[in-house]
């Protein structure tokens, strides 16, 4: 393949390094209205009296909107496909303010100076009320979060609202109770992930005006067009086919921008004004009043016979949902789903989980998705398993994880079509130097080094549910456009997208337009996100391509007056097998698409999967601890990873590398922290800490491919899998290193040292 | 207030408010390319050259830069490029919203430092923070960039 499998250069990449205005704030019109928004101070409180008449009379201010303005139908921010299991939960503005930092006013001025002191200007009356904080407090807690009669579910979820309870998930094979009898050794304990910032570097932004037929246009940095045209819908009451959203370049999502998050309030600015408006989020903001990913707290029990075989598994989740329940009950079910396949030789799973409201910022969609929070309990409880079966960590998985052709519990008969996992781990130990390293070195000075390690799984897009759309044309001058509503957000999509097409058209990618992220020109896809960008809307690409191939072999062999079977490709023409006559692409396009032909030709595919083929990460970590402070320092990081075949490995690994610091932060350094009336402590980089380039050691990548035969060019999916295995590895190494086993993240050195003197 | 200074080579006379900050000045003068993704100095994703030094021009009021000389990565096309190359090679201008910051510092930092050693290439880029790349493409990138091992 000439595409496939070569780290071939962003086609927009040398744009958005040299600075080019390629994002949403670059695009917008220069006399937008600017928006701001005026947010609650209190973390549950009711509004009793709000006055914006002086803020309106304000020179320059356009308009001031409070809950009286907005329509009365509860949704959803959670860019999710159609019925959304999140709960309609919220409005545009609402008179009960659930969190510090929910919407109380939206304000439109003609710049961002007005709009300020317009704020300023708002008088509200507060009914303060008790809130939830504590969300292990939060199930029969005497105040419900949401309490609201019209508060409304597409399908049951196991929503309780008046106990707190966002939703409930439960899956039970065979009898755990019975299993644990039989199992010479039981292993439990309970972990604490907290809530993680995204802090992609662009923060949320949108921009809306009305188009020459009146449309309403937003161009949105998103992850997921289509869902904001829906959500944007049902919130206003308009019909979608009213609305385009266009996504350009976007400075990072993780997962943060597959929930809404602005569009709404530049939207109905703009609808009631007619005027063009943007909104801006600012880092506070984008800290403290959007998404995190779900605090949990996980209760694992693991039950194995004397050879290590793991025949019980338990699993226990509490998930704290925040204010609202964006993706409170799909991350909650994907704790279980990401994590239970890993080790098939089970003989009973159990799985119970609740995601609960409380009073503080809602949680959402981020990068692992619940497998990430399930991974660390799982894999520190397979490690602490190991210790106490005298057996290497690294042996324990072997004798336990999923082979090709195998089946799991809780997989409904799905046979595993490809895994390197046993590869990757013997690949990792070999790089990290296991045999030589584990579990710890004494290297003098009271510091200490040591080694551990945890493995991972995702899934390759949503089975049965997601699905992707391409469209491929043959151009009037023979060049290709491949429309396609997958969603760039700086992964590389967009070219890899037209790899795949490159490939499977065998055209050089150069002929190949590629038109993304529109939902007034892109056929429909979900947006990036569930790991599905490659492997589904991979596929639809090369479905289309297939189809397009076709026809144009079709129109050769006619034009050329020789039937379909005597004609193939012949670089950029239809040529006879004999080789004696030929038509190039541009001059079949001519007579084609032009004058007499009549006929464009399109290739067109719709691709779904019945199945979510899992990628794999080993991951190894090697700190040095140093004895009399606590303090962590994170030497190397060995990731292997089976994602299928590497479709571009410099964008692989670039990924990977990426996804590893943003485990490395949660390890070691992020946590979103309220402080006692429920306000973020955390709202800036000065108490968020992110990882700096000093921060995250080495890092070291590896492949070790896998071919899926059910993905495009059999490959898998890459961009969540590699966050996972940082928490649980770096944990164990600490462990290794001076005995302390910290199950609350993120590992302090405070923790360490307390730790220590225990 | 009206400053006078020179941007890209070029002199500019600019209408500038009290608390301005340049990077704001830069911006809504067609400076597209400088970005921000913090309000406490913290990112680096602001980064223009002031006298030929890196500066964060989000913290510096724009009339403080009367009668300087600003350098934005728009007036260092062919540095720029040659760096971008290469560092898109390596697929680290991920999102790339941090890179026009970190293509001026890495700039500035070669003028700078001669042969730096990898442990003070990481220092003097420390204050760029990149999310999406995980930091290790940009130093392979300017290891080949430098030409150091
Ligand atoms: S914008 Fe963050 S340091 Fe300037
Ligand atoms: S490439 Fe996205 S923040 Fe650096």
């Amino acid at each position: 393949m000439k595409n496939v499998g070569h780290s071939i250069r962003k086609i927009d990449g040398m744009a958005v390094a040299t600075g080019k205005p390629v994002y949403t704030e670059d695009l917008a019109m220069p006399n937008a209205l600017v928006i701001k928004i005026l947010r609650s101070p209190h973390a549950y409180a009711k509004i009793t009296s709000i006055d914006v008449s002086r803020a309106e009379s304000i020179e320059g201010v356009e308009c001031v909107l409070t809950y009286r303005d907005v329509p009365n139908q509860r949704f959803t921010l959670a860019g999710q496909s159609y019925p959304e299991p999140s709960p309609y939960d919220r409005l545009i503005l609402d008179q009960v303010l659930r969190y510090v930092g929910d919407e109380v006013a939206i304000i439109a001025a003609v710049d961002e100076k007005t709009a300020h002191r317009a704020m300023k200007k708002i008088k509200v009356e507060y009914e303060v009320l008790n809130p939830v904080l504590d969300f292990e407090e939060a199930i029969g807690h005497p105040s419900v979060v949401h309490p609201e009669e019209d508060l409304s579910v597409n399908f049951d979820i196991g929503l309780r609202k008046e106990m707190n309870i966002t939703s409930s998930s439960h899956e039970e094979v065979g009898d755990v109770e019975e299993e644990f009898k039989h199992c010479a050794v039981i292993v439990e304990d309970v972990y604490y992930p907290q809530a993680q910032a995204h802090t992609m570097m662009e923060t949320y932004r949108s921009f809306t005006y009305l188009d020459h037929a009146g449309r309403l246009v937003v161009l949105s940095s998103t992850q997921v067009p289509f869902h904001i045209r829906r959500q944007l819908a049902r919130a206003l009451q308009i019909p979608a086919s009213k609305i385009r959203v266009i996504k350009p370049r976007i400075g990072g999502g993780f997962g943060g921008k597959q929930t809404g998050a602005g569009d709404i309030f530049a939207a109905i600015v703009t609808i009631k004004t007619g005027k063009p408006a943007l909104i801006i989020y600012d880092r506070k903001e984008t800290f403290s009043a959007t998404t995190s990913r779900h605090a949990m707290r996980l209760r694992v029990k693991l039950g194995a016979d004397l050879e290590g075989i793991i025949r019980a598994i338990d699993m226990e989740v509490l998930s704290d949902t925040g204010a609202y329940g964006e993706h409170a009950p799909t991350v909650l079910s994907c704790v279980g789903h990401y994590t239970l396949p890993l080790y098939n030789k089970t003989r009973a799973v159990r799985f119970d989980g609740k995601a609960v409201y409380t009073n503080k910022m809602p949680a959402g969609a981020f990068r692992g998705y619940g497998a990430t929070q399930g991974t660390f309990a799982l894999e520190s409880t397979v490690n602490k398993l190991a210790e106490q079966l005298n057996m290497d960590p690294t042996e324990i998985r072997l004798k336990n994880i999923s082979k090709v052709g195998e089946t799991f519990l809780t997989g409904q008969g799905v046979a595993l079509g490809s895994t390197t996992l046993d590869r990757c781990i013997a690949k990792g130990k070999e790089l990290i130097s296991w045999e030589e390293k584990f579990p710890r070195q004494e290297i003098g000075n009271n510091k200490v080094r040591a080694v551990g390690m945890a493995i991972t799984m995702q899934g390759s897009g949503i089975a049965n549910i997601g699905t992707a759309s391409v469209e491929i044309r043959l151009n009037d001058d023979g060049n290709f456009t491949l429309l396609t509503g997958a969603t760039d957000m700086g992964t590389g999509c967009d070219t890899i997208l037209t790899q795949i097409a490159a490939d499977a058209l065998e055209v050089p990618m150069e002929m190949i337009i590629i038109n993304a992220g529109d939902t007034d020109t892109s056929p429909y896809d979900p947006g990036s996100y569930a790991s599905s960008t490659t492997y589904l809307a991979g596929s639809a690409v090369i479905k289309a391509a297939e189809e397009l191939r076709g026809k144009i072999l079709e129109q050769g062999a006619l034009l050329l007056g020789v039937s379909v079977e005597d004609v193939e490709f012949d670089g950029l023409a239809v040529r006879t097998l004999r080789g004696d006559k030929d038509i190039s692409f541009a001059k079949l396009a001519e007579l084609t698409v032009l004058g007499n032909g009549k006929l464009q030709l399109v290739g067109y595919a719709t691709h779904g999967s019945e199945v979510s083929p899992p990628p794999y990460v080993a991951g190894f970590a090697e700190v040095e601890v140093d004895q009399e402070t606590g303090k962590v320092d994170l030497i190397d990081y060995v990731a292997v990873i089976d994602c299928g075949t590497v479709i571009n490995p410099a964008l692989a690994r670039i990924q990977a590398e990426g996804g590893i610091a943003q485990g490395i932060g949660m390890a070691l350094y992020e946590q979103v922290r309220y402080d006692e009336i429920g306000k973020m402590a955390t709202n800036s980089f000065m108490q968020y800490k992110i990882p700096t380039r000093k921060d995250v050691g080495k890092v070291r990548i590896a492949f070790e491919e896998s071919f899926e035969p059910t993905g495009p060019f059999g490959a898998k999916s890459i961009g969540e899998v590699v966050a996972n295995t940082p928490p649980p590895a770096i944990a164990h190494a600490i462990y290794n290193a001076v005995g302390v086993r910290e199950n609350q993240l993120p590992i302090t050195p405070e923790k360490v040292f307390l730790g220590m003197l225990k | 207030m009206q400053i006078e200074l020179t941007v890209n080579d070029k002199v500019v006379q600019w209408e500038v408010g009290n608390h301005e900050f340049l990077a704001d000045t830069l911006r809504s003068h067609g400076y597209l390319s400088v970005k921000k993704a913090c309000d406490t100095s913290c990112c680096g994703l602001c980064t223009v050259w002031i006298d030929g030094k890196s500066m964060l021009s989000c913290s510096i009021l724009s009339l403080r830069a009367h009668g300087k000389k600003v350098t934005t990565i728009e007036g260092l096309p062919k540095e720029a490029e040659e760096f971008a190359q290469i560092l898109s090679a390596e697929g680290a201008e991920q999102c790339g919203f941090c890179s026009p910051g970190f293509i001026m510092s890495v700039l500035a930092m070669k003028n700078e430092l001669v042969n730096p050693t990898e442990e003070e290439i990481i220092h003097y880029l420390t204050g760029n923070l990149c999310r999406c790349t995980g930091y290790m493409g940009q130093l392979r990138a300017i290891k080949t960039y430098l030409g150091v091992a």
